[in-house]
């Protein structure tokens, strides 16, 4: 456990430092991305944990991304005036759970609290992703890649046809998050250092939480799941009930990305649910080594925010395509993992470090 | 509904039915010599059908197809020799990746070289509007152009794996691929051989119903999709089977759009897929017993 307290020092040393140098360089408009990658990350690393450690591919995390952001987007944004006079609305309202906001014309609108939005959001996406893991778990190889896939196909068809979640254009206008007196997620300027720190913090508590739950007797759980998942049964291992807890866990750190990551944007659309979008988040995990929480981390940070900075042009899914070859092809055990961490180890120790089979 | 806007969505249902069934035959052979499923299928479809309305700028119509399936068969071939050859038992999520990866490529290309119109052949015969009178059902040409096509290429392959030498040693493979290379079979080269026979079909496939469907650089994904769900839903490597399926697909997908709003068309498939891997992974014409020891 040491070792990843280093490491966690190390992490938060990076975030200070980017905040303190884009500081120095007059540059802060670097944040706004960089808080976007931080959100994207809290996805990244969920779907580490599921395709690393619990060894199951899921190519519709994009989905519970968008199930999370269309959520609360709708809710926050949703006027229910027109209903006050129903008495669950009135109670709701009383409870606190309805908010009351000035719209842009200066008339009220009467939404749902961006907190109760978000409790729903990550509820919905928990009912979700359990309903769906279900069977889908059950599957392997082709079939569980091709059923999560049908999985994101059907959330991206869904959202871009359905008119109350605004079709091709998406949500908008959806207010700013205040999570703690203080603290507002939204994407206005003044705050934006909070928001970074908040987001990264946040991020950091995520991995910490997986660091933890990787040592643990679940963890063991899923490495000898991944291992080998006949053995594992036979061991009197549940892996059925193991498998579709980390999916679940992943779900609803990608629904929670969503609702922070709408926030802040003001709104979603539905590209965010694209197919592309969950094989750019497969991508990261893969070049970050699979099972190397710090590695996808690390990767999503670098890629996530050139990509959001708009490096890559047109060629941006090139390029995730590209990084996808290369890295299956070339290095399997992902580019940080296989060139840093093993060989270090392995100078360290003095011994051969096992190779994990591919 | 009566009689005749019954036959009507029978006849729309067969036609698309025709094209999935094409793309589940592209998935099959590649599964059947390697055991992958090639994300990419789609793709190639898109591919056949992109070059061949290029070609057709300056080509007649008969060649600008036969260029077509020329060129995406090389593709094909190339993506074999480049990606697959020389990986030594890869994994199942290792090929999985490298094929969306590749899928990926192929779109980006198109949408690099073709930008993001809608393209389409002429119709082969008579106009988009000309129909024929069959018994009070109307057809549009192109309709039967694809059925008959389409059953000219099962025809095809049945006699290509059974009276060939080149498609026998393709069955011996995917039947027991160390046998067969004691027997003195080249598999590397019989791989190789299905990824261009996948996509040289799923090119002829991509022509012959872009004057109905159109074709765009990302329309190979749902293609892939659907393709996938009628390969399972016949039994996947069962190419006959999955004619059958396709067929089934089309017709519950026209059906559903006289229902529900055309906009959640592609979910009826997906959904028709997810049924299918939960409840019956052999699919409906396989047996349980073989699927059991295929790896997945």
């Amino acid at each position: 456990m040491r070792t990843s307290y280093t490491q966690v020092f190390g992490f938060t040393a990076l975030i200070v430092a980017i905040q303190i140098l884009t500081m120095v360089t007059n540059s802060s408009y670097h944040l706004t991305q960089l808080t976007m990658t931080a959100y994207y990350s809290l996805l990244i690393i969920g779907l580490c944990m599921l395709i690393g450690y619990a060894g199951q591919i899921s190519l519709g995390h994009a989905g519970f991304f968008c199930i999370g952001g269309y959520v609360t987007a709708f809710f926050t944004t949703h006027d229910l005036s027109s209903h006050k006079a129903n008495p669950v609305i009135a109670l709701l309202a009383k409870a606190g759970i309805l908010i009351v906001r000035p719209d842009l014309y200066g008339g009220d609108l009467l939404t749902v609290h961006p907190w109760a939005a978000c409790v729903v959001a990550m509820l919905t996406a928990l009912g979700v992703a359990w309903f769906v893991g279900g069977p889908v778990l059950k599957l392997k190889g082709h079939y569980l890649a091709m059923a999560t896939l049908g999985f994101g196909t059907i959330v991206y068809r869904i959202v871009l046809g359905t008119t109350f979640l605004g079709a091709a254009d998406g949500i908008s206008d959806v207010p700013p998050f205040r999570v703690l007196p203080g603290i507002e997620i939204s994407g206005n300027a003044s705050v934006r250092v909070i928001n970074y720190y908040f987001a990264w913090g946040l991020v950091t508590a995520g991995v910490l939480l997986l660091l933890n739950l990787i040592h643990s007797r679940a963890g063991r759980a899923l490495a000898a799941i991944h291992g080998a998942e006949d053995a594992a049964d036979a061991m009197g291992i549940p892996t059925a009930r193991y498998k579709l807890n980390t999916f679940v866990l992943s779900a609803v750190f990608a629904a929670l990305a969503g609702v922070l990551l709408t926030h802040y944007n003001g709104g979603i659309g539905p590209s965010e649910a694209s197919v592309m979008k969950s094989v750019r988040y497969v991508a990261i995990v893969a070049i970050g080594g699979m099972a190397n929480l710090w590695g996808s981390l690390f990767m999503s940070l670098i890629l996530n925010y050139l990509s959001l900075r708009g490096y890559f042009g047109t060629y941006d899914d090139a390029v995730f395509g590209c990084i996808l070859i290369l890295i299956m092809l070339f290095a399997p055990e992902g580019l940080i993992r296989r060139s840093i961490l093993r060989d270090l180890r392995r100078l360290v120790s003095g011994g051969g470090v096992e190779e994990t089979g591919s | 509904m009566n009689i005749d806007l019954f036959f009507q969505y029978i006849v729309a249902g067969i036609t698309y039915g025709t094209i999935y069934a094409i793309v589940a035959i592209g998935f099959n052979i590649i599964y059947n010599s390697t055991g992958i499923i090639n994300f990419a299928q789609g793709e190639f479809v898109m591919l056949g059908g992109m070059t061949a309305v290029t070609f057709h700028t300056f080509l007649p119509l008969p060649v600008a197809i036969t260029a077509a399936v020329f060129v995406t068969t090389i593709v094909g071939a190339l993506i074999e020799v480049l990606f697959i050859r020389w990986l030594y038992k890869p994994s199942v999520l290792r090929m999985i990746i490298i094929t969306i990866g590749i899928s990926i490529l192929i779109r980006e290309t198109a949408l690099h070289i073709w930008g993001e119109g809608v393209r389409a052949l002429p119709y082969f015969s008579g106009t988009s509007v000309s129909a024929l009178n069959i018994g009070g059902v109307f057809v549009s040409p192109q309709v039967l152009w694809v059925v008959s096509i389409g059953a000219i290429v099962v025809a095809f392959l049945n006699v290509f794996f059974n009276y060939t030498m080149l498609g026998r040693q393709m069955r011996a493979c995917s039947a027991n691929r160390d046998a067969a290379r004691l027997c003195g079979i080249n598999a590397k080269n019989v791989v190789t051989f299905s990824f261009m026979l996948s996509a040289a079909i799923g090119a002829l496939g991509g022509s012959i119903v872009s004057p109905i469907t159109y074709v765009q650089y990302d329309s190979g994904t749902p293609l892939a999709i659907k393709g996938f769900t009628v390969a399972i839903l016949g039994g996947l490597g069962n190419s006959t089977a999955a004619v059958a399926a396709g067929m089934i697909l089309g017709v519950l997908e026209s059906f559903t759009i006289a229902v529900l709003p055309a906009a959640y068309k592609d979910v009826i498939a997906i959904v028709i897929l997810l049924g299918i891997l939960f409840i019956r992974p052999s699919g409906i014409f396989g047996s349980t017993e073989a699927a059991r020891l295929k790896e997945f």
